[in-house]
């Protein structure tokens, strides 16, 4: 009943897929990918607008391109790859448990497994936001899904709350279609989205964006009929007085996504409040030895070729975790510190970083001319000066080896301080 | 002509018309949604009370026992889900604790088994996340938690098995009395009966109108809830209750039956119809709970809803025949109503039968039912339906680890739902976190392939809540 792989990939998305083929290219001889959805490419295929792989294939591909290219590269692999299959269950011991209509229930073991889950959207419930329950609600995937898969309109007049790039994607994807889209409400006195969307998806469009603003009232007994818009206080409560109603029958939702760590939970293992997502290592091993893990699963990206440039480091260790096993040595933790929501890794193991290690981490608010620093017992030990930092905007810091040495109490802090304010 | 018309599918109607199932009388229940269980049932705390809240003497009271003990074995029959997990009051100050004291003396008098008061080191032992403030706290071991519209589901499907009749989506406009019976005006086909029975919850008074003198006016009471993530299902073992006070009943924190935490409600007046929520209701049901359970994760809530309750001037149910012979009606139902239905509907039986109605029980009932809930199967017994049926092999509802197989089955059965929220509610499908985004385009896929109706007809919930606008330029998948 147990077959033994060497690395097996929960989930066939960006992160999945790149995992594989790195995990294959770096020795691993079985490798499997274990894919709930009909095809490969998760949420990709939904994205059907370009500004993919900027980064990774410096050209513009659309989310399906994308996630071809990485396809493609599978045929000459020996990669095996099950579709419809859904994992329910992950073991400590690396036992998967999972089914499909075609192989029924199985039980899989693998030396190494990469989790590779990616993201969930918040709901109306997450937030409370208030007023009647009609029909016309959705996620903006949800309504991705329906328009760009499945081939339905899910509206005619539209609000959007939440500036996220995937609600400034659909302002702009229901616009083409020919619905009106009637603004977009943001809670923070920024946008979370990328700037580049912001100016094609809402600006060229001439769609309003309301910053400080929220939803306060959503009426309607079938369908959504009306929504009432508030500006908010700098305690994000909203102003009485202020409030404005929009005629619609739609309301879209872009309010964050949360890393779907269900399975890692109930492998017992360790998450981090913050991301939501596992503490990893330097090479993306979790706290259970030989199960490391990948993309938004990890802690959401903006970009999905810093997804596959992660994945990769996931899918390298892993293929070295199943030929050598356990990597060993003392640790050093990342601490966040002014102004830092979180860092990934949060844990590095020096005897494994061969020239430096990469730290990914996002500010908990819009700032600028600042300088992020590294320090270590009071003592800063490199820095780095940014002229504009933004929470929708994940930042890369590279820090050296070679100042591992001046490390006290095993403990390193990521801050952003004033420029004035630096050491 | 029917012999009996009831009119409402809440649980008392579907209790109703299962009870009423078992003899060979010619039954229809008139729903003026397209599918039972949809108003006050589906809104509620889905608490199987124990009994020691209401007045003895009162219907309520008699009611409330009885129902506790028939709901125990109306589950096991019926495959409903159920757990008797025993309830809490919680008392924080001498008052309450006097308050404790007297609830023990009611319970005892109507007849509640096993009631005994709890010193706060037993509550604290046996809830470790309760505020440590109480004092004492009265233990009902008889209290349970339900899914309360699968138990007018179950009821209703059971019914329509063994030859009662269901017509949804109709609306009673009027009703008359004829020579032999009544004759009730509808949004379709007249229904001519012998008897009629007003389950018509919030409408009730409505309903009672149409051939009664006015005796009651529902005003609805309006209930807010939250409810979490199953990461908080296991906050709390038992449902707690806090001490009824000026305030209301108090605010209550519950595991429900589905493994998540149910914490609510508020109770402030409300029209017919309205099931919004307010920042301020929600607030409130925050800063109440945070009494009993302090460490509520609301980072965690998953959704919000509220329910209206049929309150009227009269302080108990209105249960019995009416001033015209051979009109019935089961009125006036709120808490302890859910716990209450199925004991309810056996006295109404009685009532009829003394009205009349000749009954004769059939010979070939049949009220074996059994839901397969995938999730809930071991390793070996999943394999083996995956091998009967490769249905159950492939996972539409991701949060809740539902099944294709699941749907089609409950697509299949005697009572179909047509929604996704119909799938919902007999599935499970769409509730867990993500609250159906991911599945509810590919369960509302399988509504319009095994039912033969296009996709953009399904809608999410009552007739008229439609999600599908139109096509997109360049069409569907293909």
């Amino acid at each position: 009943m147990e077959t033994l792989y060497d690395v097996i990939v929960v989930g066939g998305g960006p992160a999945g897929l790149a995992a594989a083929l790195e995990a294959n290219k770096s020795g691993a001889q079985k490798v499997l990918i274990l894919e709930r959805n009909r095809e490969l490419g998760g949420i990709l295929n939904q994205c059907i607008h370009n500004g993919f792989g900027l980064h990774y294939f410096k050209e513009e591909l659309t989310g399906p391109e994308y996630a071809g290219r990485f396809i493609e590269q599978l045929k000459d692999t020996g990669i095996e790859v099950m579709l419809d299959t859904m994992v329910l269950e992950v073991s400590p011991d690396k036992t998967v448990h999972a089914m499909n209509s075609q192989n029924g229930y199985m039980q899989l073991k693998g030396k190494a497994i990469v989790l590779n889950m990616g993201c969930r959207e918040r709901t109306r419930g997450a937030i409370a936001i208030p007023g009647d329950r009609p029909a016309g609600i959705f996620t903006a995937g949800a309504a991705q899904l329906y328009m760009n898969v499945e081939g339905y309109m899910v509206g005619k007049r539209v609000l959007i709350l939440g500036s996220g790039d995937i609600g400034l994607i659909m302002a702009r994807r229901m616009t083409l279609e020919g619905a009106k889209v009637l603004g977009c409400v943001e809670l923070m006195p920024y946008s979370n989205g990328l700037n580049r969307n912001i100016v094609q998806c809402l600006n060229d469009y001439d769609i309003p964006l309301y910053l400080s603003h929220t939803i306060t009232d959503i009426r309607g007994d079938k369908r959504v009929e009306q929504v009432v818009v508030s500006k908010v206080d700098e305690n994000r409560r909203p102003i009485p007085g202020t409030e404005m109603v929009f005629d619609c029958d739609t309301v879209l939702l872009s309010v964050g996504l949360i890393p779907e760590n269900e399975l890692s939970r109930q492998s017992g293992i360790e998450i981090d409040r913050r991301t939501n997502g596992p503490v990893v290592y330097e090479n993306m091993e979790t706290s259970i030895p030989g199960i490391f893990a990948s993309g938004n699963v990890v802690h959401v990206h903006d970009l999905v070729d810093f997804v596959t440039a992660e994945s990769q480091r996931a899918g390298k260790a892993a293929a070295l975790y199943a030929q050598n096993g356990e990597a060993q040595g003392d640790i050093f933790t990342l601490e966040n510190g002014s102004c830092v929501n979180y860092t990934v890794p949060q844990k590095v193991r020096p005897s494994n970083v061969e020239k430096f290690v990469e730290i990914f981490f996002r500010v908990n608010f819009v700032y600028s001319n600042v300088v992020i620093q590294v320090s270590s017992g009071g003592e800063v030990l490199c820095s780095f000066k940014r002229e504009h930092m933004a929470p929708g905007e994940m930042e890369k810091i590279v820090f050296p080896k070679a100042l591992f040495s001046k490390i006290r109490d095993g403990k390193v802090t990521v801050s952003v301080v004033k420029e004035a304010d630096a050491k | 002509m029917v012999d009996v018309a009831i009119i409402g599918g809440g649980v008392c109607g579907c209790s109703l018309l299962y009870e009423l199932s078992r003899y060979d009388v010619d039954v229809v229940l008139l729903e003026k949604e397209n599918d039972v269980s949809v108003g006050t049932t589906k809104a509620n705390s889905a608490i199987v009370h124990a009994g020691y809240d209401p007045e003895p003497g009162t219907k309520m009271a008699r009611y409330n026992v009885e129902g506790n003990a028939i709901i125990k074995e109306l589950c096991g029959k019926l495959d409903i889900p159920y757990k008797q997990i025993g309830s809490l009051v919680l008392a924080f100050d001498e008052e309450q604790e006097e308050l404790v004291k007297e609830l023990f003396r009611r319970g005892t008098e109507n007849g509640v088994p096993g009631l005994r008061i709890l010193t706060a080191e037993e509550v604290f032992s046996m809830e470790p996340n309760v505020s440590r403030e109480v004092k004492s706290a009265l233990y009902a071991p008889s209290a349970g938690i339900i899914s309360p519209w699968e138990l007018a589901i179950a009821q209703a499907e059971t019914a329509v098995k063994n030859g009662a009749k269901m017509l949804l989506n109709t609306e009673v406009t009027g009703i008359r009395k004829t020579d032999g019976g009544f004759s009730i005006e509808t949004n379709g086909e007249p229904i001519e009966a012998r008897y009629v029975v007003n389950a018509a919850g919030v409408n009730c008074d409505l309903i009672n109108d149409m051939l009664c003198p006015h005796t009651f006016t529902v005003t609805p009471g309006k209930g807010q809830y939250y409810l979490l993530d199953k990461s908080q299902g296991e906050l709390v073992n038992h449902v707690i209750f806090q001490c009824p006070s000026k305030l209301g009943k108090g605010v209550l924190v519950s595991p429900t039956v589905h493994g998540n935490l149910i914490v609510g409600p508020n109770a402030e007046p409300a029209e017919r119809g309205d099931l919004g929520t307010t920042a301020e209701g929600m607030d409130f049901v925050k800063k109440m709970a945070a009494i009993s359970v302090p460490n509520i994760n609301y980072r965690d809530s998953i959704r919000n809803f509220s329910g209206l309750r049929a309150n009227t001037e009269i302080d108990d149910f209105i249960i019995g025949e009416t001033e015209v012979k051979g009109f019935f009606r089961i009125a006036g139902i709120k808490s302890p109503g859910l716990t209450s239905a199925p004991a309810i509907a056996r006295d109404m039986v009685k009532m009829l039968e003394a009205g009349g109605l000749s009954l004769t029980e059939k010979t070939d009932f049949d009220d074996s039912r059994k839901v397969l809930r995938f999730k809930h199967l071991s390793h070996a017994e999943r394999a083996e339906a995956i091998r009967k049926n490769p249905l159950y092999g492939k996972i539409i509802c991701r949060c809740e680890t539902i099944t294709e197989g699941e749907i089609v089955d409950a697509l299949h059965r005697p009572l179909p739902p047509c929604s996704i929220d119909g799938v919902k509610r007999r599935c499970g499908s769409g509730m867990g976190r993500c609250q159906g985004g991911f599945c509810g385009p590919r369960v509302q896929e399988i509504i319009s392939r095994e039912l033969h109706v296009p996709q953009a007809s399904v809608m999410q919930d009552r007739e008229g809540m439609y999600i599908i606008t139109g096509e997109t330029k360049t069409g569907g998948r293909q």
